[in-house]
């Protein structure tokens, strides 16, 4: 069987791929696949200790299902947003939503 | 399931209940229904809620469901939250009429924040954690971007739901981290696991990897430095009665999961937690505080002065009494830091919405909101500059208002556990504070007013103003009853 380190590795290097990329990209988009990217991550985690911590429970999966949940409603309220933003200002990039600074 | 645990969870019930009744009277009135009627419904809810909550303070502490509390620190933030929520609601009244469209929804989504705060501080479980704080997080992106077509609206509402949505990825994969290292992701087992004999250094290790990166996700929704940075954009574009919201109760909730979390869980490594919190404290007090002197438009001052507030909410936690890697009982000591978090919450709720309701009524009848623009206030309107005064005395410290007495505690608790330099820096920036909340003061008692129009008071403006102002300086001057619920309550914490 594969062992568990290879799959927190995988789920490490996927987190740390997410996080670059929604803090050093410009365009909110982006950012937003980013921060999906730290998602898949974490599903990798939990699913990975379930199977080998906690092979008798299933909370780690049950956890991940959730996870999925409100990504998709987190997704769905930031696409909003970035809808809502793009039509006043007709841009998403983040260097130029500069009203508010001080 | 009986009949006896929905009692239990009768707060949570009515405001759900209230919030689908609000959903449906607006839909079957097709939209044209009152304000008053919309708003009325609300507060009653909520303050229904309250009551219930209160009713339930000397229960003992059993876990309801596997996933929530309800206990004497459940129920003490649950009041303190719902009777900030309905002033939130009377601030709406006027605020949203002026400037707001689909008014229904945005009381139905007052209900859902108070709900979602309601679950929060009673989350006794790492999945709960984190569905309360991602229910609050999605319905307040809502909220602060509720001026369609506003430009400075949505612009907060986008960088709060950023900064928001990667704070809290990384909350969850510390989460998926202390799953990994226990097994469990209720509180009270992981506790259990941590602390037992066998605990390795491995999971220590990765125990303090997780501590971090849950500190995170709190500290984004308490405000924190360095997680501060979307506070003050958030705050200056949100609708003002919302912005009241985020600086107190979103705060509330984000302090009691912090509270929950790393003690009752994570006691055991509370030498790894208390060290990284103290020096974010220190950081947070000074930075809030001298970033705050040099702000023009009050609601960014009030951000950068929540985000120093928050610095000291902070100590009281930073200086619960511990020795080696245990929480010694709270019942030892009479100032335990968490009754200090208790006290100071309660009072600096009442307080900043008091300041926030005197921003809000000047804003609504003259659309300003810079310091210059207060200049003369006590001749146009005198009863809203003493109010603000008080406010502004109670956010200093300064006796006898009930501001005062929630610094006393913290600044108390770091005192008996001997931590001066905090203590210090503590002073230092209630100093600095002084300083700019003063210049306010000197602003609308000293300067001559450019405008001699008189500012009128709207109805539920005058009400909210009415409640805070007494609140702040009926509990200032008398504390006790106060100081014994939270006393008691922050108890029931520790003997979990």
């Amino acid at each position: 069987m594969v062992p568990l380190s290879w799959y927190l590795i995988v789920a490490a290097a996927l987190f740390c791929i997410g996080l670059y990329g929604a803090l050093s990209r410009r365009n909110a988009v982006a950012v937003l696949m980013g921060i999906e990217l730290i998602l898949n991550a974490i599903n990798i985690n939990l699913i990975a200790f379930n199977r080998y911590i906690t092979p008798e429970e299933v909370s780690g999966q049950v956890f991940s299902i959730f996870v999925l949940a409100v990504a998709a409603a987190e997704a769905a309220v930031g696409l909003a947003l970035i809808i809502g933003i793009y039509r006043t200002r007709d841009s998403v990039n983040l260097e130029e939503l500069d009203l508010l600074k001080g | 399931m009986t009949v006896d645990t929905l009692r239990l969870l009768l707060p949570e019930i009515i405001l759900l209940l209230t919030g689908l009744v609000v959903i449906i009277i607006d839909l079957i009135t097709m939209r044209r229904v009152n304000d008053t009627v919309l708003a009325g419904v609300s507060i009653a809810g909520m303050l229904l809620a309250a009551l219930a909550a209160f009713s339930l303070r000397g229960i003992p502490p059993e876990p309801v469901t596997a996933m929530l509390a309800v206990d004497g620190f459940a129920t003490f933030l649950m009041v303190a939250v719902l009777l900030g929520m309905s002033l939130v609601v009377l601030y709406s009244y006027d605020y949203m009429k002026q400037y707001g469209k689909n008014r229904g929804e945005y009381y139905a989504f007052l209900l859902a924040v108070a709900l979602a705060i309601v679950l929060a501080v009673g989350a006794n479980d790492l999945l709960m954690v984190w569905l309360a704080m991602e229910f609050l997080s999605i319905t307040s992106y809502i909220l602060v971007s509720y001026l369609r077509g506003n430009p400075r609206s949505s612009e907060g509402a986008l960088k709060y739901f950023l900064y928001g949505a990667v704070a809290s990825s990384v909350m969850l994969y510390g989460i998926s981290l202390i799953y990994g290292a226990t097994g469990s992701t209720s509180l009270n087992g992981i506790a259990q696991i941590v602390s037992g004999q066998g605990a390795i250094e491995g999971a220590r290790a990765l125990g303090f990897t997780a501590i971090v990166l849950l500190i995170v996700g709190f500290g984004f929704k308490t405000s924190l430095v360095p997680f501060h940075q979307w506070a003050p954009d958030t705050y200056e574009g949100a609708p003002t009665p919302i912005t009241g919201f985020l600086s107190t109760a979103s705060k509330a909730a984000g302090f009691a999961l912090m509270i929950r979390t790393l003690i009752v869980a994570l006691p055991s490594l509370s030498v790894d937690w208390l060290t990284v919190l103290a020096g974010i404290s220190m950081i947070t007090i000074l930075f809030g505080n001298l970033v705050a002197l040099r702000q023009s438009n009050i609601k960014r001052l009030l951000a950068y002065s929540s985000i120093a507030q928050a610095g000291y909410i902070l100590m009281g936690l930073v200086c619960v009494p511990q020795v080696g890697f245990q929480i010694l009982p709270f019942s030892d000591f009479q100032f335990n830091g968490i009754n200090g978090v208790l006290i100071y919450l309660f009072g600096y709720i009442f307080t900043n919405l008091g300041a926030f309701a005197v921003v809000i009524a000047i804003e609504n009848r003259t659309g300003k909101v810079e310091v210059k623009d207060y200049a003369g206030l006590i001749y146009r309107s005198p009863w809203l500059a003493s109010l603000l005064l008080i406010f502004l005395l109670s956010l200093t410290g300064i006796p006898p208002t009930l501001g005062f007495w929630g610094k006393y505690f913290v600044f108390g608790a770091a005192i008996q556990i001997q931590f001066y330099p905090l203590a210090l820096v503590g002073l230092i920036g209630a100093a600095i504070g002084a300083g700019y909340y003063l210049n306010i003061v000197r602003y609308m008692f000293l300067m001559p007013a450019d405008d001699d129009e008189k500012i009128g008071v709207s109805r539920a403006i005058s009400v909210a103003l009415a409640v805070t102002g007494v609140a702040v300086i009926l509990l200032g001057l008398l504390p006790s009853a106060l100081i014994t619920w939270a006393t008691e309550s922050a108890q029931f914490l520790a003997s979990l």
